[in-house]
Order: C-alpha cells, then structure tokens, then sequence
C-alpha cells in the first residue's frame, strides 16, 4: 500500500470520523427538526435527509447554495466509515463480538432506510360504508387521464402524470386520437363557480381563464401557494387543450377539485377527461362493512377507530372479511391496511395503504443491535466485578 | 454513638413519612372523607370526589390548599362541597390564579389593588425579602364577575386563532375562560346554583308529578288549568336543562341491574328523565340531602346521607368502589410529595457526609435513599393498578418514571460503591424530577384516558419503558458528572481515587444509557410501523430520541478513541442533560410557537433555565486545571 492510499484508509476508518460524521448527523437532525415548524414533515424529507447537500438561497437572490451536508452524504461517508473501519481492523474475537453485531445491525438499519426511502409506496384508500374501490389513491401525485368510454364492457384510460402537466410539454399517445397540449398550470389552487363568488373578491386578481369547454368558462381559478402543512393537500388546476388532426377541439379547465370527469364526443366516440389523485389499481377489492368510533364513557375522548373490511381477489381465490382498527393493520399480498382518518357522523373512512419491499430489515437490525450492546455491556461487568472481587481480595 | 446515626436517620425519615401520611384532617364533625370517597364519572372514567375537588383546584390555582381571607383553610373536599352546595359561598374564595399582566389590567388589577396588607411586621419584614407573598395572584369568582362578559368576549377571539399563533395574553385569557368555564360547569354537576332548597324543590315536584304535568299539558293545550303549578313546573325543567347542558361531572350511577360506566347520567339529564317515569332519581335526592344539610351545616344528617349512600352503591359497584377508595386513600397519602422531602433529605446528608462522619452518614442517604424509592415505587404501583396499565401513559407519569429509574440505578452505584456519590445524585435527580412531575400536574386529572392511537398496553409496555429507563440513565450521567465538576472545581473534596471511581459511573452508566435509548428508539419505529405503516418518519418525537442515541454513541466512540478524557466525557454527559430535556420536552413545544413572537410559558422558560445553567457547568468544567480546588488532590498519586 502506498502513502497516498494508506492516508485515505487511516482517514476512513478513524474513530475521529465517526465522531465527526455523528455530530454532523446531530445538527442535520436537529436543524430539520426546527424547519418542521415551517417546511412540514414530507418536505423536510426532501430536503434534508433525502438529499447530498442540504441547499439554501444565497442571501438575497435566488440561486441555492449548498450550506451543509445532507443525510444521504452523511449516512453514504458513515457505512463507507463503518466498513473501512471494520476491514481494517477486523479480528474474530469473542471480545469484539458484541461491537461487530452491533456494528452489523447499524449497517442493516441504513440499507433498510435506503430501501424504505427509495421503495417505500403510500397511497389512500377512502371508502364510504358499503362502497367497494379496488384502487388506492396517492396522497401527494395527481395525473390528468383521458378514458375512452366507448367500449359498453371497458374503459380505456391514457393517465398523464402532473410532471408533464407542469412542464408543459405537448404529449401524444398511441390510444389517443388528439394531441394534449397543456396551457396553463397552478400547482395549487382555488376554484369556485363565477356566479357565486363572495362579495368583495377582485375578479381581477384571478388567474385567467381561457377554457372553452365542459365547465371551465363558468369557473374563476384563484391561484395559492403551495402549502407544506401536513394536514392539507395541494390541489392543482390546469387549462388543458386537445388538438386533433382537423385542429382545436377546445381548452377544458381540469381540477382534482372536481369530482365528476368532464364528458365530451369525438369522431364519434364518448370521451370524459379529468385531473384526479393519482391512482393504483389492485388485483383485489375492498368493501367498507361497517366502521365505529368508540369514546369514553361520558366524554369525548377516542378510545378506538375500527373499520371491518371484505377483502375480495379479482381472479376469486381471497373472500374474507378482516378487522382493521388502532395497531391492528391487514395485511394482504404485500400491502398493509391502516386506520388511518375517519369520519363516523359522514361514514367514510380512510385507510393508508402501504407497500414497503424493506419493512422487515429494522426488526432484524432492532435483534442484532439489542444482541450486541447487551452482549458487549456484560462483558464490561463482568469484567468490572471480577476486577473488583480481586482488588477486594488483596 | 455514631453507629446509631443510620438507625436515628431512618427513624427520623418514617416519622417524617407517618406524619405526612397520617396528617389529622380539619378539624369537624362533616364526614369529609366518605363525602370524598363518592365515585363519580368524569373525564372518561369513575373517580372519587377527593380526586375531583384536587385536580380541578390544582388547575384552577397551582395549589389544593385554599386560604381564605380570615386565615383560615380549606381543604378540597370542603371546597368541593361549598362550589357543589354553597356556590354563593365558593364563589368568595381566592381561587383563579393569574399571572399575565395584561389579563390583571383588564379585570382591573393594578399594583396598588394586588398589594398585600400583612397585620404582622416579621411577616411584612419577610414580604420584603421575598419570603412571603407581597402580592395576590389569585382571585375570586366575585372579584371577576363584573369582567365575564370581556373575559368571554377576548377568549373567543383568542381562541379563533390556532394555538401557535396566539401571543402571551391570548394564551392567558384562552386559559382563564376555560378555568371559568370549568368552575360554572362544576357548580351545576349536582344541585342547580340558584336554588338554595334544592331538596324541597325536588320532593314537591315528587310530591305533584302528576297534576303539574296534567297542568303543563292543559296550559299548552289552551284549557284550564293551574297557572301557578304549570309554570313552576316550566321552571324546574328550565333550571334541569340548564344543569343537563352546564354540568362537568357525571355523577349518579345508572338505577336497576345496569352497572354500565356508559350509562351514568349527569344530574340534569337524570331528572329530565322523572318527568317520564314520575320518579324523582333516587341518587339525584340523596346529593340534594347533602347540600341541604351541608348549607344547614347538621353534620349528622349529612354523615348519614353519606352512609346511606355508600351503602347503596357498595352493594351494586364494588369494583368501582374499591377503586375510588383507593384513589382517595392514594390522593392523601401522598406518596411523591413525600419522596420528595425524603430526596431532599437524601441529598443534604450524603452532601454532609463528605463534610463530617463520612461513613454513618454515607448509610444513612442510602437507608434513607431506600425509602425514598420504595415511596416512589408505591406511589407508581398503585396509579397502574388504578389505571390498569404500564408505569408511563403521558408527560407526568413519565417524569415520575425517569426518576423512579434513575434512583434505581443510583442505589446500584452506591452499593458497588459506598462513596455517598450515587446518594447525592439519587436526591438530586428524585428531587428535580418530581419537581417536574408536580409542574405537570397542573394541568389537571393525571390518570387520564389514552388516545384511541396510543391504546396499545403491550407498546406501552416495552418502547416506553426502555425509552424513559434510557432518558433516565442519560440524565444521570449528566447529574454524576455535574457533581464530579462540582467537587472538583469549588471544592476539596476530589481526589484521584474518587476521580477515577466517577470516571467509571459515567462511563457505566453511558454505556446503560445508550443501550436503553438504542432500543427504545428502533422498539418506538417498530410500533410506529405497526400502527402506522412507516417505520421511521422523523416526527419531532422520533427525532429527539435518536439524538440522545447520537449523542451517548459519540461519548462511547470518543472515550474509546481517547478523544476526550476525564474532563472531556464529564463534559460531554452534561451536554447530555440538554440533548434529553430537548427530547423530553422540547420536542413537545416546538408545535406551541417558536415561531410566535412573545411566546414565554412557564415550561419554555424552565427549559430555556435548564439548558443555560448546564451550559454554564460545562464553562465551569473548562476553568484551567491548575485553578480546581481539588487541583493538589487530583494531583497526588
């Protein structure tokens, strides 16, 4: 090994880098904890530990600058930093045993949170008492989907993600038999008919509004800013044109916030478009039974939510009812089912739907690390109680 | 003679306990006791009357004790029994603590109208010195009567904003109109405010069930009818519905087989429902036997209503019963102000024993120490047997818990070694965290009913736990070397045997701590994705947590790669303190506004205290060697 290499692996594998690399860890945490307050949990996600560098606008201007590292730089030097320090100094020992699994289980609960972090899959299943949906929903994606009603036993749909929406970039698609041309996007929005406008609203400070078909010429867009509350969802508006090969067939105003698709005929098929909560069909179905919300005797204070399900597989080998309620999710062909909000004086509830190939990895990574502190620790006692029946001795 | 130290310690420490336990009540014939052993439904479950009178004076006015202008004092069953019974009475007593400013200003306190008058020159000579009140923070209804309207009007402003939003005086008035509301809705829980013969208002209306509502409904029909009868019928179930919607407790307990907790009825409802069956709710007139006799002040009347009425639901509610006598009996008892005083008696002796009698008084903390615990451990067994469930369930009881687990490990040290270090920080630590716990429980009933989400026993029982033991023992690192920096820069005291004997703890009980808090975070995620789907989703909450595993593993990894030394690690476990109390409590008010302007509660400030004093203490570990006091000591071989 030369000096050059030599110097890289005493850096690598120095205790002095671990100490270093977890008081940076400490103040990413610690910061992204602050910036909670404001940003909201999903996007301190993105921005602080699912990222290389934390960035921040140079004062005054617009152009970020990276101002510390972020949690995929630090997590990605800290296993480069356990694994050196372990090739390096690796002896088979029962004395070290401890430090290894514990070791071991670290690297263990890094992978599985890069899993989790890349993989990880949640959507929302909304379901009224005694509906069935064999979809789920996104919390945070919507697409804009075009569905060919035409054939009586099924509907052809062409869903377009909200990237190419906001980018706005013409798209044509083999299905389709016109273009889509999106005109306008606001990622968050307000929409409200303009006939029923409240008092005092300045028509003027309304985003423009140039559709031409379906419901959009009798509706005002009031644009908002993006909110980063956890609570609330963005929902966006777009002014959308089809375009077919004999030209224009009109601008439509889509909008999750509209429920029902827009219908339209063209060359003589039934058409209907919509912007809508991204969504991920299954191979199974779910009818809502029954849900209760259980309180305390004489107050107000939730003492259970429950939902009772069917679950039903498409191809008829699943039919079985299940009980999803506090701590007590389904799960069912790698999806898990949790309570997640509920509406008893409505009745609907909501479910979270959760598909994550790496749950199991922090549950091995939880045995090893018990293992090897626990292991680790009473060996320091017991040595400790022998050096002192010794010195008690003499 | 000094052999029999420990043995005069202990004694002293049990006639201290016995006193405190076994305190004489006031001085009456009222049977106060049964009256406060009654069970009642409230906040989600059955509690006995002392609890109600306790927790709701203890949210009202930071105290149970209630003095009044004479000099007197009530205890809180007695003031239970004047708001239920005597409002007009009640409603003299100073009992609405306020400290904002500007709330004072607006129900027309200033300083001259808050200034207190002391007949006494040695107690006006105290006031001075700050030993003695010089002002009055609480105030009674009366005295806030003229201000309702007002107080009603900027609540409601306040309050339409969401919490974080609200400054220092909105958050004040939003928490005086819920004391308010509190203390109008307790008034109605069993007889009606306004009427002083409740009783006699009862039995007529048994007494004409059904020619009052022949009247009633002759009237309504435009006949003929006894106009006085009808309408005093109208206004008895006027003054029922008031009570059915007012009322706070729920206190007769369903008639017949029914033992139901979900079917006890508040006394409004309860009589609302006589006119229907033409029976006056037996329950309903037993409590107003009680406000007759206890406005009439006849004892004997009372203590026999009291009896009868025990009788009665002892028969039917054993269960409940027995819980609600256990509760009262906990309730006087004690058990945490009474390890509280024995911590610090702890603390001051095993102090001392480095001073003079080092051994006698080393035994007698430890003795003592023991006791303390054992008080401690009672007082937790007996809230999880009332509540029927693990030690920690919220804030307080987990304040209770840290320094239930950190005493523990305290009594371990001081057996392996005998030294009066593990003492001292054993009373310091009991001290300072039932200090916390008795600040928590301010804010009302502390056996309260778990959320839907956290209902989980088996979560409750392992990540919670390990997480708090993990709190515990990190605290204790702090306090251990806090006093390591203590004796070694102000005192003599240190020398290097010593000095290499709390090198040790730290490290021991880092070592303990990191354990504990690595487990406890990964067993919190595992519970977090048993419920929730997501193993780790950097919540405030989560977040705390790993730091305090962030922070014990760079005191590991620093020690082992000798990084930091002696002074170093002590150092660093008091930094320790901070990353915790961030954890603790921080974490928990970073939702309550540090991005509102003005935001200076009780607990941010406490915690802001807490972090600069321990700052300072590390400052104070970084004075240059040479200038320790026990410099020469630490030196010598």
């Amino acid at each position: 090994m030369n000096e050059v290499t030599k110097s890289f692996v005493v850096f690598f594998s120095s205790l002095k880098l671990t100490v270093a690399l977890l008081a940076f860890s400490m103040v990413l945490v610690f910061v992204a904890t602050l910036a909670q307050v404001n940003l909201g949990i999903y996007g301190v996600q993105e921005k602080f530990f699912k990222s290389f560098f934390v960035l921040a606008n140079f004062p005054g201007t617009e152009i970020p600058v990276p101002v510390m590292p972020g949690g995929y730089l630090i997590g990605g030097f800290l296993m480069i930093n356990l694994l050196a320090a372990h090739l390096t100094r690796f002896k088979l020992e029962w004395k070290k045993a401890g430090i290894h699994l514990t070791h071991f289980g670290l690297i263990v609960l890094l992978v599985g949170e890069l899993i989790t972090g890349l993989l990880q899959e949640d959507f929302s299943l909304r379901l009224e008492e005694g509906e069935t949906r064999s979809y789920s929903e996104s919390f945070r994606r919507n697409e804009v989907v075009l569905i060919n009603k035409s054939d009586p036993d099924h509907d052809d749909v062409v869903a377009i993600p909200e990237s190419f929406i906001a980018d706005q970039q013409p798209v044509q698609h083999g299905k389709l038999p016109f273009q889509i041309i999106p005109r306008a996007y606001y990622p968050n929005a307000n929409i409200g008919m303009l006939s029923s406008l409240p008092e005092g609203i300045d028509q003027s400070a309304l985003a423009p509004n140039f559709s031409t078909m379906g419901i959009g010429p009798r509706l005002g867009i009031s644009p908002l800013p993006l909110s980063y509350n956890d609570q609330e969802r963005n929902l966006p508006t777009a002014l959308v044109e089809l375009v077919g090969t004999e030209g224009s067939l009109g601008t439509w105003l889509v909008s999750p916030m509209l429920i029902a698709p827009q219908p339209f005929q063209y060359a003589g098929q039934s058409w209907e478009i919509a912007f809508r909560f991204e969504r991920e069909y299954k191979d199974f179905a779910v009818n809502l039974i029954e849900l209760s919300h259980d309180v305390y005797a004489g107050s107000n204070i939730p003492k259970n939510f429950s939902s009772l399900v069917r679950v039903t597989a498409l191809d008829g080998s699943e039919d079985r009812e299940s009980l999803i309620y506090m701590n007590h999710p389904l799960r069912y062909q790698g999806y898990t089912f949790y309570q997640y909000q509920m509406d008893s004086a409505n009745g609907f509830s909501v479910l979270q739907v959760v598909r994550n190939p790496g749950r199991a990895l922090p549950y091995i990574a939880c045995l090893l690390m018990t293992l090897g502190l626990t292991w680790q620790f009473t060996m320091h006692l017991y040595k400790f109680s022998q050096r002192r029946r010794a010195a008690s001795a003499t | 003679m000094k052999r029999f130290i420990p043995i005069l310690a202990v004694i002293a420490a049990l006639l201290l306990v016995a006193r405190t336990a076994f305190a004489p009540g006031p001085d009456t014939e009222f049977d106060l006791d049964g009256f406060g052993r009654l069970p009642v439904l409230a906040d989600g479950r059955i509690k006995p009357l002392d609890t109600v009178g306790r927790t709701t004076l203890l949210s009202l006015q930071a105290r149970q004790t209630v003095y009044l202008a004479d000099g007197g004092k009530l205890t809180p069953n007695q003031w239970l029994l004047d708001v239920l019974f005597r409002p007009e009475v009640a409603d003299t007593y100073r009992t609405f603590r306020i400290d904002n400013l500007d709330v004072l200003q607006m129900i027309g306190q200033d300083e001259e109208t808050r200034k207190r008058v002391y007949e006494s020159a040695f107690v006006r000579f105290m006031a001075v010195l700050g030993f003695a009140p010089s002002h009055y923070s609480r105030f009674s209804f009366d005295q806030l009567a003229p201000f309702l309207a007002e107080i009603d009007r900027q609540g409601e402003l306040a309050a339409s904003l969401e919490a974080p939003q609200r400054d220092s005086f909105q958050r004040a008035i939003v928490k005086l109109r819920s004391k308010l509301v509190l203390y109008q809705q307790l008034k109605h829980s069993a007889v009606f405010p306004g009427d002083e013969d409740f009783l006699t208002t009862l039995q007529s209306l048994q007494d004409n069930f059904a020619e009052g509502i022949a009247a009633v409904r002759a009237r309504s029909n435009g006949e003929e009818h006894d106009e006085e009868l009808a309408s005093r019928m109208i206004d008895v179930g006027q003054m029922f519905l008031a009570m059915d919607q007012m009322a706070y407790l729920i206190p007769l307990p369903p008639l017949g087989e029914d033992t139901s907790d979900h079917n006890w009825q508040k006394t409004g409802r309860a009589l609302l429902n006589s006119f229907q069956s033409g029976l006056v709710n037996p329950y309903a007139l037993a409590y107003a036997g009680m406000a007759r006799s206890w406005r009439d002040q006849t004892p004997e009347t009372f203590n026999t209503i009291v009896g009868l009425y025990t009788a009665q639901l002892d028969t039917k509610f054993g269960d409940q019963m027995k819980k609600a006598n256990t509760e009262r009996a906990f309730n006087q008892t004690e058990p945490f102000y009474l390890s509280l005083l024995l911590y610090v008696f702890v603390f001051l002796v095993a102090i001392a024993s480095w001073l003079v009698w080092p051994e006698a008084l080393q035994k007698s903390a430890y003795y003592v120490l023991w006791l303390a615990w054992i008080a401690t451990t009672a007082g937790i067994i007996t809230r999880m047997w009332l509540e029927g469930r693990p030690p920690v369930t919220n804030l307080y009881s987990s304040a209770l818990f840290v320094g239930w687990g950190s005493v523990a490990l305290c009594l371990f040290l001081e057996r392996v070694y005998p030294n009066a270090i593990g003492a001292t920080a054993g009373g310091l630590t009991g001290f300072a965290t039932m200090i916390v716990a008795h600040q928590l429980s301010l804010s009302g009933d502390t056996l309260e009913m778990m959320r839907a989400v956290l209902d989980s026993n088996f979560w409750l029982a392992t990540h919670v736990i390990v997480i708090t033991i993990g709190y515990s023992a990190t605290f204790l690192a702090g306090f251990l070397a806090i006093i390591y920096v203590f004796r070694g820069v102000l005192t003599r005291s240190l020398d290097r045997d010593t000095s290499k004997i709390m090198e040790r703890m730290v490290y021991g009980i880092v070592c303990f701590a990191t354990l504990f808090s690595l487990v406890g975070t990964i067993l919190g995620g595992i519970w977090a994705d048993q419920s929730w789907g997501r193993f780790w989703g950097w919540d405030p909450k989560e977040n705390g947590a790993l730091l305090i595993v962030m922070w014990n593993a760079i005191i590991l990894h620093a020690r082992w790669g000798g990084l930091a030394r002696a002074r170093g690690i002590m150092a660093m476990a008091i930094f320790g303190n901070i990353v915790t109390s961030w954890s603790w409590f921080g974490t928990n008010m970073l939702g309550v506004g540090l991005h509102s302007y003005g935001f200076m509660d009780a607990a941010f400030n406490a915690l802001v205290a807490f972090v600069a004093a321990n700052l300072a203490i590390i400052a104070l570990a970084y004075v240059p060697r040479s200038k320790w006091l026990s410099a020469t000591r630490l030196a010598q071989a």
